[in-house]
């Protein structure tokens, strides 16, 4: 199977080395700054080096609640209930890269809320890839029981230029629960990525993602569904900076499920240098008095760089208001004079500009969650001016 | 009394001077030879049917890019500001209300905090002109008429200027907008700031304090100005502009040819 892969990767064995937070190099808490996870900050840490390394974390008060916070090959063999949620929201087959996770499982997180514990306080997890080459496929498990709310921040990165990292990502919010997800990707130019998510949002429930691309990459596709059903809401945000060479093909994916469900999915990308980006948005709409709607915009800043939106509603049953606005342009001449006229220099307004075209979507997170994605959005601000 | 051109002296020091002003959008000739004078803590006005050149000369006494110099100058304060950028002359105190302001990719919160921080805030705070609900939105995204144009003039006072320039801030408003759109503006007059008005068929005029000089331009020059505004605009609803041109008579034809 790993034949088929385009390069070769060390994929290296399944181990656990567990490590403790003291043993984290400098260089790479660094690294793991610029895409938001500061561990002193996280109420419980997952970090996974490479194949095997790992350090998890989860405080005193959260433990003494039934939090729990550990990988994904550990809760495995621990707890029989565990077994229940894995594979359940994804199939093992429904590509090559979920496959092949399958077959070549290194690790993950796997985080469990019981019913009607609220972790506000963020709980982080980070993916970092330290040795060149590998290949990092992982399996990740969250679970918030009822009444539950878990507000999740998770971070990519990386010391090599180049490696695959495909990760499998199964959420379960159950009734009336909450769930916040961010994920930070700061990959690097060489580098092959591949997610697979899946959420399954039960009756009331409510789930909020969001995700920021930082860094350019060689090959980056993804497109996260989230199932909703009765009475249940979804708000997934996406912002892009696609640079250099990157090829990113990026989409959301909301199925209204059960009637008085709703759904937003905003995607907003800047895409300059040589970059190709795609942008899918996919609402399927399946029950009634369901309300779905999809936003697509794109700022097109370079001559060979491309940008394709693919906004997509799929209606099966009467009573299922979908709706989609897409739009590609460049920054107008006539924002800018505006702006200039008010007495900003160009490079102020098109910073202005770039900064209010990336900030949408921070309503639906904590105050928490926001302070910090605010420090992601200045930095996705200065490396789209080039 | 009454003057063909926009060389209107009164007493006080000039604060803007636009001398023989020639200017370009795209390949059209929008301004043909416009003389202004405007003095410290005076309020002129701009009538004139639709195309005549308003904007365009407000535009340019801003310097929007668009609008090209190809023959003239402009100081202001004594300085030829004809050839700085935007900014510049921003910073050196004028300030242009937009009449059709572009929808902006920022909240409106955020403009005003970075105006605040840019701008001496003066001695009395600027007046919300009930906007507040308004802050949290992308600027001029979804807004009504009235609503683009308070918030339109509020962002613009919040930059202190000695010289306001007002692109009809009296159009597509209701009767109660434009009461306080009047009285706002007479706060400022009150304070001493000069302002060019760019007035929709003279609506806010009747409210206005002070109005010193009203100048009527036609065909992309200043052909009429008068220090008896209402009067002029009494002219103008009777005569209509074309009453006024013929009253004006040779000096248009010339100056059109």
């Amino acid at each position: 199977m790993k034949r088929a892969l385009t390069k070769k990767y060390d994929f290296g064995e399944l181990k656990k080395e567990p490590i403790d937070e003291s043993s984290i190099p400098k260089a790479i808490k660094g690294k793991m700054k610029y895409v938001g996870i500061e561990l002193e900050k996280g109420s419980g840490n997952y970090v996974q080096i490479d194949h095997s390394r790992i350090y998890q974390f989860v405080s005193e008060y959260l433990r003494s609640l039934g939090v729990i916070v550990t990988s994904t090959t550990e809760a495995y063999e621990k707890f029989t209930w565990a077994k229940e949620y894995f594979w359940k929201a994804l199939r093992v087959n429904q590509d090559f890269y979920t496959s092949l996770t399958h077959s070549y499982w290194r690790h993950g997180y796997f985080i469990y809320v019981p019913p009607n514990v609220k972790v506000t306080q963020p709980i982080q997890a980070c993916f970092f890839v330290a040795s060149k080459g590998v290949a990092q496929p992982v399996h990740n498990v969250v679970i918030v029981d009822e009444g539950g709310e878990l507000n999740l921040v998770t971070g990519c990165a990386t010391m090599s230029n180049e490696g695959l990292h495909v990760g499998v990502s199964e959420f379960y919010v159950k009734r009336k629960a909450k769930l916040t997800f961010t994920m930070i990707h700061g990959w690097a130019p060489e580098f092959e990525v591949r997610p697979r998510t899946s959420v399954i949002v039960e009756e009331g429930g409510t789930y909020v993602s969001y995700y920021v691309n930082l860094y350019p990459v060689s090959h980056l596709d993804m497109c996260p569904t989230t199932y909703l059903h009765k009475l249940a809401k979804g708000y997934m945000t996406s912002i892009l900076l696609g640079k250099k060479r990157s090829f990113m093909d990026i989409g959301s994916r909301i199925e209204f499920l059960g009637r008085d469900s709703r759904g937003e999915i905003v995607s907003r990308s800047i895409v300059r240098d040589q970059a190709r980006v795609i942008m899918r948005g996919h609402l399927i709409g399946r029950a009634e008095k369901t309300r779905g709607h999809l936003e697509c915009r794109s700022l097109l800043l370079s001559q060979r760089a491309s940008v394709t939106t693919i906004p997509q509603l799929e209606s099966y049953v009467e009573g299922s208001e979908l709706t989609h606005e897409a739009a590609i342009g460049r920054i107008s001449e006539d924002q800018l004079y505006y702006l200039m006229a008010k007495g900003f220099t160009e490079e102020e307004a098109v910073s202005l500009i770039v900064r209010g075209f990336i900030e949408v979507g921070l309503v639906h997170l904590p105050p928490q969650v926001r302070a910090s994605l605010r420090g992601v959005l200045r930095i996705v601000e200065k490396l789209a001016r080039g | 009394m009454s003057y063909s051109s926009g060389e209107v002296i009164l007493t006080s020091k000039a604060l803007l001077r636009v001398r023989d002003l020639w200017v370009k959008v795209e390949n059209t000739l929008v301004l043909k030879g416009v003389n202004l004078t405007i003095g410290e803590g005076e309020v002129h006005t701009l009538l004139g049917p639709n195309a005549s050149g308003k904007s365009s000369l407000l535009m340019t006494i801003m310097g929007v890019p668009k609008f090209k110099v190809i023959k003239g100058e402009i100081l202001y304060g004594g300085v030829n500001i004809t050839k700085l950028p935007p900014h510049e002359r921003a910073k050196m105190g004028i300030a242009l209300a937009f009449q059709n302001p572009p929808r902006v990719n920022v909240k409106l919160r955020h403009l005003i905090n970075r105006l605040k921080a840019m701008y001496p805030q003066d001695k009395f705070t600027v007046n919300y002109l009930n906007v507040r609900y308004l802050f949290d939105r992308e600027l001029y995204h979804g807004f009504s008429g009235g609503e683009a144009k308070k918030v339109e003039l509020y962002v613009t006072m919040l930059q202190s200027p000695k010289l306001a320039l007002l692109d009809e801030p009296d159009s597509g408003i209701d009767v109660e907008s434009l009461m306080s759109i009047a009285n706002f503006i007479n706060k400022f007059i009150e304070s001493g700031m000069s302002m060019l008005i760019v007035t929709h068929l003279g609506s806010v005029l009747k409210q206005l304090n002070k109005i010193d000089v009203a100048h009527v331009m036609f065909g992309g020059r200043i052909i009429y100005s008068s220090k008896s505004p209402l009067s002029l605009l009494k002219l103008i609803y009777e005569s209509g502009y074309s009453g006024l041109v013929k009253l004006v008579g040779d000096s248009i034809e010339e100056g059109l040819n």
